[in-house]
């Protein structure tokens, strides 16, 4: 195996917003977003469970776009806005997908659930009331062992209804 | 309103007007999990912590001559290397195949076997210093499928082995199969294959060893059993295991890919110890496919003798397991091939053999329905052949013959409420059966098939008479009840199964009782979240405590309101007089009441399951309780030009007793469909044998989450699902399993929808196009329509254990069984084999030169 | 966890820069631009470079400007794609194609130019370090044989690229810089059979922007087969695009992806339509030719037998939505959705 012994090695020191909030870090310059959240951070809801881009399970929303943050490089995250699954509730208010997530059954094991929240919430972000077979779709990158997806689905159409009532109320804070 | 403390003897699924029982409710660690702070194993980090990385064998079957690991030893930032030499003693699961040992001694058995540690200060350090661990392997012959195994009995992958590489061989006979056969107007004989596949959690395996301050070890992992964890590491390691504490975490998925003890938790329980410091592993995805324990690889035969009215005269299964390269739940596994036809349809004449072949392949184990899927798929295909040869609806064959209620069977396991029947209505009617059987446009069809479950093994694995689960309360002046129990979550909802009983019992909100799971030091023994037990035994066990804690309480407070405690009711956080609801104590106070006149509060409640009746040598596997009940009709799409298939609806209807908490009953349906669905369509776990005149190579062919396909939401059906509740006197306020039951007759409903939509036989799974078109392809040539094995191999099984039927005079022991005294003393050998080889081994080698340090 | 061997990384602004970094380390240095391709084989240790030069900053890659065509950025991301009506409407085939690519994380990181140099992939190479050291490696990296044709003189991993056959069918041209200078060619000629030089691309060279032709009267289409409706790469991809005048051929393409180590023109298949309708037999006899062309090997999901076979039925579905059948059906029967809802 290739020595990388003799590379240079090197600590990198980057700032950007993480969950609404002015953050700086610094880190072993090879590691991914994933391991900056995770070990550097102390942002463990972030999972993983393939390293390779294969699972959906490290998604976060990166500039507000979901992304596998197992494949993204720490060193191109400086400047940038992360949001993670420990970012979506504001003001000790869970955001309106983690209440019909747990409501509804979304959640068994519950390690995949960061990645579709994070997923879902990019998605009614910019389509506010999508289908059913749009949510199948921007869902499509994540995968489930437990649940089946029905009651992700139904967790996420509920979410709907709460946060339109959420923006009628003009409580915009929490979604 | 709730009701009257029950009299003694009132059997709780009898109970009326339960307050949470039954109603949909967010699972008490809902927040947790959406919130992102469920801690998960690998969350956990500790000051000082070390991470480990596991030097595995690339070679498929070879003698480890020696190891040389003093280049990673001397790397920057290694702490230490830890080989065979390190872990003398070998473990397991089932007290006969103790063949396992934390890092290889003096063999590896196949690729991803585990031959050495590094534990290092950086995981990137530990890695790359695997590359410098020199391992001298002698090759040996490498076995790449059971027939081999059976061809070939040397070399031995374990000495231990009933027979040259067949790790076991079972035969059981109830009545007289012969004369059943002679009796049926048509006898029907098929072959089926089940292809092995894996549980593919999206949490990988990981462990943390940590040496406490008072130098007990505690070990933190990603474990459906930690009870058994513990066992083995105290064996393992030589320790009391009074000084070991296991945590199991929340399970990011288990489907009983986490139930076997796995070395690399044995590792690093030994790594923090040496090191007094806390040492992690997470496993790669890659090393989670050769931890496996999944799904045995089955061929199958079933001969089935029928009457024209599709009555069954006689039943004979054999079956050949490809087990992989260790014992792991195997003979469980090997039995569970031949248990339960007979609990789903009245069989009166049984015969199983079975066979466990060794390979040197990643070991097989239990995953999700542990060995009955694969003969399910078989039984539930036969007799939708069976049905269209008699021209009979594949519906309404199965309602003549389901089992009775409160039968004993031939193999003398005990059925109680049977819902089948229920279930077979309700998705004939949901599912409008009678206007699609048949009726469908060329490639568009539907199936049918059943099921049946455990609803917990009646056996535990280490042979006892305690109980098989505890559950422990403590109440104090605050109103705070604490339930502790080994049970773990793993995603299934334990935590909220314990939480609702206990309240339930005791008339407060779920909220009010805060469970303490999973610790074998905190709580009581549960055996673990495996053989869909945990509902069953738990609950119950939970019901006892909190019923004990009620008595105190009501004894308390009858005493204060001055009226008799049978008049006391326990609901709405409160405990008030039924006949007068506003003479009433707040629960808070209740417990103060009874914290006054009892001292400190605390109860415990146990379950064992009932006595089987069965008496026979591998009796022991099949009993249960009770049993869940499934049906299913699943609808499919083919295009006949490329085999192409698509599954649009399926429809579900469960026999659960009573669901508890619907919503997460209905996800346990759901993901079971889903499963299955990946099961009978996609999911492999597939080897590469390379050419042998260049290669000894035998590898996992993609381990991989990109080419092990698990489906996604585009893949998935539309679910119809209806609960059938018929409460069963042996459950928690009737409940029965719901876990692995519905799984099933997925596999078999898609393959019987597959000839319903375009006249060909799938028989065996994964049903893929190409297997679709080369049936496709035999039909248009006149040739047999189906795709399948051709025959059964030959396989050496022994003469079969006589065990008469019940109603036959039968009294569950056998005619001609060994004397129990012998069967004692094999037993014991077989678990001391590994040992002494190992021993016998390690003391004639010249001593490879292990770096540990 | 899975870590990255350790590399330097850099963030040129332009192309120049990049370029002139590119050179000064010759074959130490890769480009990595959405990072989707060239991670997982650095986790696997596949590759291994001193370097990594990150595209992400450089804006002139990001652009999407309409030419005589349309000229898209190599940075632009298979989501900005997707969601833009140009490329909906005018070259539906690359619509189709991208929209089709990976999961949506993966299209909202990889980029166009990722995903036209995409590595081609082997069951036996794209594998853990461990796992291939087990099988003593193969021709493509570390090891001496190709495991997929034990004599086979080249390797033979998989074109799995669902851009390249789509851009191959709409004649698009690919503009490649290098410090010494800039060319422009047919993205038929960036690829050659070989797993390992699949691309001609020199090491030196950037691949910048992909220029489509004027839309005008073409129709295009794609078509991919894989197990999932998500996920996977293609088992075969069939990209067509024809003009035709009235009912008659007057120019066609037809592309194969993943049967061989680079997009295959079905060139005979095509010249046995020019000029003529596109009937049932023609079609028929078209995708006919296309099959014997593909050579799918034993080295992803499915059978080959299987694979080679469907070929046939593909290209009968892309000549079908060509002509103007509604082939929604089939549409939803294999990517498992009807495209609509991407984006």
């Amino acid at each position: 195996m290739p020595e990388s012994n003799s590379l240079t090695k090197q600590h990198l020191h980057i700032s950007m917003r993480l969950n609404g909030e002015p953050r700086e870090v610094s880190f072993a310059s090879y590691k991914t977003l994933l391991e900056v959240l995770r070990e550097d951070c102390d942002l463990p809801g972030t999972k993983h469970g393939c390293e390779l881009g294969e699972c959906g399970a490290c998604a976060v929303l990166l500039d507000g776009e979901p992304v596998l943050s197992c494949l993204i490089i720490g060193a191109e995250c400086d400047g940038r806005e992360v949001v993670t699954v420990e970012g979506l509730a504001k003001d000790g208010k869970l955001h309106p997908l983690q209440e019909t997530f747990a409501d509804c059954g979304a959640a068994q094991c519950g390690y995949c659930t960061p990645g579709f929240l994070v997923t879902a919430k990019a998605l009614l972000d910019r389509c506010p009331n999508p289908s059913r077979e749009q949510i199948k779709e921007s869902l499509s990158g994540n995968l489930c062992r437990c649940t089946g997806y029905q009651q992700i689905f139904e967790a996420v159409e509920a979410s709907i209804a709460r946060i339109a009532a959420c923006r009628v109320s003009g409580n915009s804070e929490v979604v | 309103m709730a009701a009257v403390i029950p009299p003694p003897g009132e059997h709780l699924h009898d109970r009326k007007n339960l307050q949470l029982i039954g109603k949909a409710r967010r699972r008490v660690d809902g927040r947790a999990k959406v919130t992102g702070q469920t801690k998960f194993a690998d969350d956990l980090q500790f000051p000082r912590m070390a991470h480990c990385k596991l030097l595995r064998s690339r070679v498929p079957h070879a003698i480890i001559k020696n190891i040389d690991a003093t280049r990673a030893a001397a790397r920057p930032g290694v702490l230490l290397v830890l080989t065979g030499r390190d872990f003398p003693i070998p473990y397991g699961i089932l007290p006969v195949s103790h063949d396992e040992f934390p890092l290889c001694n003096d063999r590896v058995r196949f690729v991803g076997d585990p031959v050495a540690a590094v534990i290092a200060t950086d995981p990137l350090i530990a890695f790359e210093a695997l590359d410098d661990i020199d391992v001298e392997y002698e090759p040996l012959r490498t076995f790449s499928d059971p027939e081999d195994s059976i061809q070939h009995s040397e070399p031995r992958i374990h000495e231990y082995a009933d027979k040259g590489n067949l790790h076991k061989l079972v035969s059981l006979q109830f009545g007289d199969v012969a004369g059943g056969f002679a009796d049926a107007d048509h006898v029907f004989d098929d072959v089926f294959f089940y292809q092995g596949n894996t549980h593919l959690p999206i949490e990988t395996h990981a462990t943390v060893g940590t040496k406490d301050p008072d130098g007990k070890l505690t070990v933190y992992s990603s474990t459906q059993c930690p009870h058994y964890l513990h066992k083995a590491t105290a064996k393992a390691l030589d320790m009391d295991p009074a000084h070991i504490r296991i945590i199991a975490c929340s399970n990011g998925g288990g489907f009983g890919g986490k139930s076997d003890v796995f070395n690399h938790e044995i590792v690093v329980a030994r790594a923090a110890l040496m090191l007094d410091r806390p040492v992690k592993i997470c496993l790669t995805r890659e090393e989670v496919f050769y931890c496996h324990r999944g799904r045995h690889p089955v061929t199958m035969r079933f001969k089935t003798g029928v009457k024209n009215d599709g009555t069954i005269t006689a039943l004979h299964v054999q079956s050949l397991l490809d087990g992989g390269a260790y014992g792991s739940y195997g003979v469980a596994s090997t039995f569970y091939t031949g248990a339960l036809q007979t609990v789903t349809y009245h069989i009166p004449k049984y015969r199983f053999d079975g066979c466990r072949a060794f390979t040197n392949k990643p070991p097989c184990g239990p995953k999700r329905g542990h060995g009955t899927p694969q003969s399910r798929f078989g039984q539930e295909i036969q007799l939708d052949k069976i049905a269209v040869k008699l021209g009979i609806d594949p519906a309404e064959l199965r309602l003549r013959i389901i089992e009775q209620p409160n039968t004993l069977t031939a193999n003398f396991l005990t059925v109680r409420t049977i819902g089948l029947r229920e279930c077979v209505e309700r998705v004939v009617r949901m599912s409008d059966w009678k206007n699609k059987y048949k009726k469908m446009p060329h490639g568009r069809g539907v199936g049918i098939a059943c099921s049946s479950y455990l609803c917990g093994a009646g056996l535990s694995i280490n042979w006892n008479e305690m109980p098989q689960s505890g559950v422990q309360l403590n109440l104090d002046r605050s109103g705070r009840v604490t339930a502790f129990c080994g049970a773990t979550e793993i995603g299934q909802g334990s935590d909220d199964v314990l939480v609702a009983c206990v309240a339930e019992i005791l008339g407060i909100d779920p909220h009010d009782v805060r469970p303490v799971t999973g610790d074998t030091d905190l709580g009581p023994v549960d055996l673990g979240s495996y053989s869909s037990r945990v509902t069953l035994m738990m609950g119950n066990a939970a019901i006892q405590a909190a019923e004990r804690a009620r008595d105190l309480l009501a004894i308390a407070v009858a005493k204060k309101l001055e009226i008799p405690k049978e008049r006391l009711v326990f609901a709405n956080r409160k405990v008030f007089d039924c006949e007068n609801p506003l003479k009433a104590l707040s629960f808070r106070d209740a417990v103060c009441a009874a914290e006054t006149m009892h001292g400190t509060i605390g109860t415990v409640g146990s379950y064992s399951p009932p006595k089987s009746p069965a008496k026979f040598k591998g009796g022991g596997v099949g009993p249960s309780p009770t049993y869940s009940y499934s049906a299913a009709v699943v609808e499919v799409e083919i295009d006949p030009r490329t085999g192409w298939l698509r599954v649009p609806r399926v429809w579900m209807a469960h026999d659960i007793g009573r669901a508890l908490n619907p919503t997460l009953a209905i996800g346990q349906v759901q993901g079971s469909i889903y499963m299955g669905l990946g099961e009978a369509l996609m999911e492999e776990q597939e080897f590469r044998r390379l050419p042998e005149r260049l290669s000894n190579a035998l590898v996992h062919k993609f381990p991989s989450m990109l080419e092990y396909k698990s489906p996604t939401t585009l893949e998935t059906p539309e679910m119809y699902i209806e609960l059938v509740e018929d409460p069963d006197p042996t459950g928690p306020f009737g409940a029965k399993e719901v876990g692995q039951g519905p799984l099933l007759p997925i596999m078999p409903a898609v393959a019987n929808a597959v000839f319903d939509a375009i006249g060909v036989r799938i028989d065996e799974v994964p049903i893929t196009p190409e297997k679709i078109l080369k049936a496709l392809d035999a039909k248009a040539k006149g040739k047999d329509p189906r795709f399948g094995p051709a025959s059964f191999p030959s396989v050496p099984y022994p003469e079969p254990i006589i065990v008469t039927p019940p109603w036959e005079g039968g009294d569950g022991r056998a005619a001609n069984e060994p004397e129990k005294k012998h069967r004692t003393e094999q037993n014991q050998g077989a678990r001391n084999a590994a040992w002494h080889d190992a021993q016998k081994l390690m003391n004639e080698k010249s001593n490879p030169e292990g770096a540990s340090r | 966890m899975m870590r990255l061997p350790h590399f330097t990384y850099r963030a040129p602004k332009s192309v120049a820069e990049a370029a002139s970094m590119l050179a000064s380390g010759p074959g130490e240095a890769m480009l990595i631009a959405g990072g989707t391709d060239v991670l997982p084989n650095m986790k696997r240790r596949q590759q291994t470079p001193k370097t990594l030069i990150g595209l992400r900053n450089i804006s002139e890659l990001q652009t999407l400007t309409n030419g005589d065509g349309l000229c898209i950025g190599a940075g632009v991301t298979l989501t900005a794609l997707v969601r833009d009506a140009r490329v909906r409407i005018h070259y539906p085939g690359l619509w189709q194609a991208v929209a089709q690519i990976a999961t949506p994380h993966l299209r909202n990181m990889g980029t166009l130019g990722g995903n036209i140099c995409l590595d081609t992939r082997c069951n036996y190479y794209d594998q853990n370090y461990e796992w291939r050291k087990a099988i003593d490696f193969c021709m493509k990296k570390d090891g001496q044989t190709c495991w997929v044709a034990t004599s086979s003189p080249k390797c033979l991993a998989v074109s799995s690229t669902d851009s390249a056959p789509a851009l191959l069918a709409l004649d698009a041209r690919v503009r490649l810089v290098s410090a010494g200078g800039a060319r422009e060619v047919a993205i038929a000629d960036l690829y050659q059979n070989d797993g390992i030089n699949y691309l001609t691309r020199r090491p030196d060279e950037i691949l910048t922007t992909v220029v489509l032709p004027d839309p005008k009267g073409r129709k295009s289409c794609y078509w991919k087969l894989r197990r999932r409706g998500s996920f996977d790469f293609p088992v075969l991809g069939v990209a067509a695009s024809a003009r035709f005048e009235g009912d008659t051929v007057v120019n066609i393409n037809i592309v194969l992806g993943a049967v061989a180590s680079r997009p295959l023109l079905a060139s005979k298949a095509a010249a046995a339509l020019l000029g003529h309708r596109l009937t049932d037999e023609n079609i028929a006899t078209a995708a006919g030719i296309a099959s014997d062309a593909a050579k799918p090997m034993d080295n992803t999901d499915f059978t080959l037998g299987w694979r080679k076979r469907v070929v046939r039925e593909f290209v009968t579905l892309a000549l079908r939505d060509l002509r103007g059948d509604d082939v929604r059906a089939e549409r939803y029967r294999y990517a498992l959705q009807s495209l609509e809802a991407v984006g």
